[in-house]
């Protein structure tokens, strides 16, 4: 190909400036966001969490107006989504649902270029477009392009509608529980693929989870949200887990959370001891979690592991006391995303 | 009425219905099949074509605003009450006094086959569109859909299976009842009907029985062929899983 498919465009910052909405009126007006303010940098993931009913979809919806905010501003590359047409302005955002939404009349190929074709793309620049981003997701244009979503499965049925959300390189994607319909082990499939994409494309994402887990693994920022739609806490997850802003954060994110501030840090980021005799010790990648490290430690019940570099050489003996001073370490680096 | 065809036995009444439609006499001028077929598809396909006009779009309509709906069943099911015989006998005094000719040969008739058509029309139109999933529309309209967009791109087509049952079951029923039109002066199929009835021609009489039936039977293979080709793949069930 001379000419990619792929238009190269930046990603667009996202600012919430006291983002209200109300429905109903009068009397019988209740809010379901309030006051919501946080800005997020281009190319970064923020994540909306929190319980049922605390306003995530609705925050979410508004930044597309396919709900309009009863006050406050939402900013896009700092200007105003409410000043520009409606549909112009969607076209240059995916969107992408817990349901997926995938037409069920028209082919795979069909689906992933409909905003393409809204756009008035040649069909041949559709198509070349249509089948880079079906290899980008994992699935092989040439068996999939000509099927239709019913012959799909979930899992796969996600991914495309991953793929039709990113067919015109929106600066902005919107996404709404977007892996919550598939069982555990597809969804974190989903989830390290989405990543590892998000590295080479490094889109601004506004990712909505009411899974602490998932916010804490696909954040780069959290915003976390309670009842009545207010913000209770923004940060990086470090920091969430760290020091919950409230109570509220501190329960909703869950007693467990020193653990889950060890499935942050990996093995490359630990400092190790000097290694002894090594046989018969688990060896960790330098890519395991500090939490996966524990748990095994902990249930191989051996003095310690050997933390092997890339290169697949011993660097060093880890200790389950090893980990534990991790955690008092005041921020642990992310090496997952570094 | 005529004499009662219960008296005569079965086989004699193939044979004579057989014996009428094989004479070569029936199949020519202004009384042949040919000629009273064609008035009754005439007839059948303009009385579709002019309910279909109207009711399919204000079913579409309805159905992708959600406006008026709650009136569209309750209405189409006393519309659907009101029988065919009794509008075209009650359309007489009025339409002959506009065209004493043609007011007593055609617009009775067309006028009831077009009452007939519209229920299933409606409603089919309307129930096709408003049972397309509202998170595919949501989708589609934050992809940047526009509203006629989301309407022909969409929902026309995802509904079009249950739209197309509309149109056949009215096609279906228009061409069976549209042999009403004979007892008042319109032509087609039923003028064997009545004509065999009142000459007590059994021959005639079933004759025009199974042409009626063959027609209806041929309409609703003809609109089944179409409803095929048209209804995307992916939508019918043996694409499923
Ligand atoms: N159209 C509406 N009319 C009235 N109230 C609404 C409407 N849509 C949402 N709400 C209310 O607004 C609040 C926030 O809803 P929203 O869908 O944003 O929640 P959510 O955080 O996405 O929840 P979930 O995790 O269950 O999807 C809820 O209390 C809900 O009942
Ligand atoms: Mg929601």
């Amino acid at each position: 190909m001379t000419t990619p498919a792929t238009p190269t465009s930046r990603a667009a910052a996202l600012e919430f400036r006291g983002v209200t909405k109300r429905y109903g009126s009068g009397e019988e007006s209740t809010g379901a966001v309030n006051d919501l303010s946080f800005t997020v940098p281009a190319g970064t993931i923020c994540v909306l969490v929190g319980p049922s009913g605390c306003g995530k979809t609705t925050s979410l919806k508004m930044v597309n107006r396919l709900i309009e905010p009863t006050g406050g501003q939402i900013l896009l590359d700092g200007s105003d989504v409410m000043s520009e047409d409606v549909t112009a302005l969607r076209r240059r955002i995916g969107y992408v649902i817990q349901q997926v939404g995938l037409f069920p009349h028209l082919t795979i190929g069909r689906n992933v270029a409909v905003v393409p074709a809204l756009m008035g793309w040649t069909r041949e620049r559709q198509q070349a477009r249509t089948d880079e981003l079906l290899s980008l997701v994992g699935l092989e244009p040439g068996r999939y392009r000509n099927r239709y979503p019913s012959q799909l499965s979930g899992g796969e049925r996600q991914r495309v509608g991953v793929a039709r959300a990113l067919a015109a390189d929106p600066p902005l994607m919107l996404m709404d529980e977007p892996f919550a319909a598939v069982d555990p082990i597809v969804r974190q499939r989903l989830q390290d693929e989405f990543l590892r994409l998000q590295r080479a494309l490094a889109k601004t994402i506004l990712f909505v989870t009411h899974d602490v887990d998932e916010a804490i693994k696909m954040g780069d920022l959290i915003a976390v949200m309670e009842e009545g739609g207010r913000l209770a806490q923004f940060g990086p997850p470090e920091e969430i887990l760290a020091h919950p802003a409230s109570d509220f954060v501190a329960r909703f994110v869950g007693q467990d959370r020193g653990l889950k501030r060890l499935s942050l840090s990996t093995i490359a980021d630990l400092r190790t001891e000097p290694l002894g005799r090594r046989e018969g010790l688990p060896t960790f990648s330098p890519d395991t979690t500090l939490r996966d490290a524990l748990s095994i430690l902990l249930v191989a019940d051996t003095r310690g592991g050997v933390a092997l570099d890339e290169a697949g050489q011993p660097r060093g003996l880890v200790t389950v006391d090893a980990i534990a001073s991790a955690l008092a370490d005041d921020r642990p680096r992310r090496a997952a995303r570094a | 009425m005529g004499g009662g065809p219960s008296r005569v036995p079965l086989m004699d009444l193939l044979t004579v219905t057989a014996q009428w439609l094989a004479d070569p006499m029936n199949w020519q001028g202004p009384n042949g099949i040919p000629a009273r077929l064609s008035e009754h598809v005439a007839l059948s396909g303009a009385s579709l074509l002019l309910a279909s006009l109207v009711a399919i779009p204000l079913g579409l309509w309805i159905g992708h605003t959600g406006r008026f709906s709650w009136l569209v069943l309750s209405s189409a099911n006393a519309w659907r009450a009101l029988p065919s015989f009794a509008v075209i006998g009650l359309l007489v005094p009025f339409t002959t006094a506009i065209d004493p000719n043609l007011g007593f040969t055609l617009y009775p008739t067309l006028v009831a086959m077009i009452v007939l058509a519209g229920p299933p029309l409606l409603v089919n139109s309307y129930q096709g569109i408003a049972g397309v999933d509202r998170d595919l529309v949501e989708a589609a309209r934050a992809m940047g859909m526009r509203e006629r967009q989301i309407l022909l791109g969409l929902e026309i087509p995802i509904a079009l299976p249950v739209i197309a049952t509309g149109i056949r079951s009215a096609a279906v029923q228009v061409v069976a009842t549209a042999t009403l039109g004979a007892t008042f002066g319109f032509g087609g199929l039923g003028r064997y009907i009545v004509l065999g009835d009142a000459n007590h021609d059994n021959g005639e009489l079933f004759g025009g029985v199974v042409l009626v039936a063959a027609l209806a039977l041929a309409t609703l293979a003809l609109f089944l062929l179409v409803q095929r080709r048209l209804v995307s793949p992916g939508l019918s069930s043996r694409t499923a899983g």
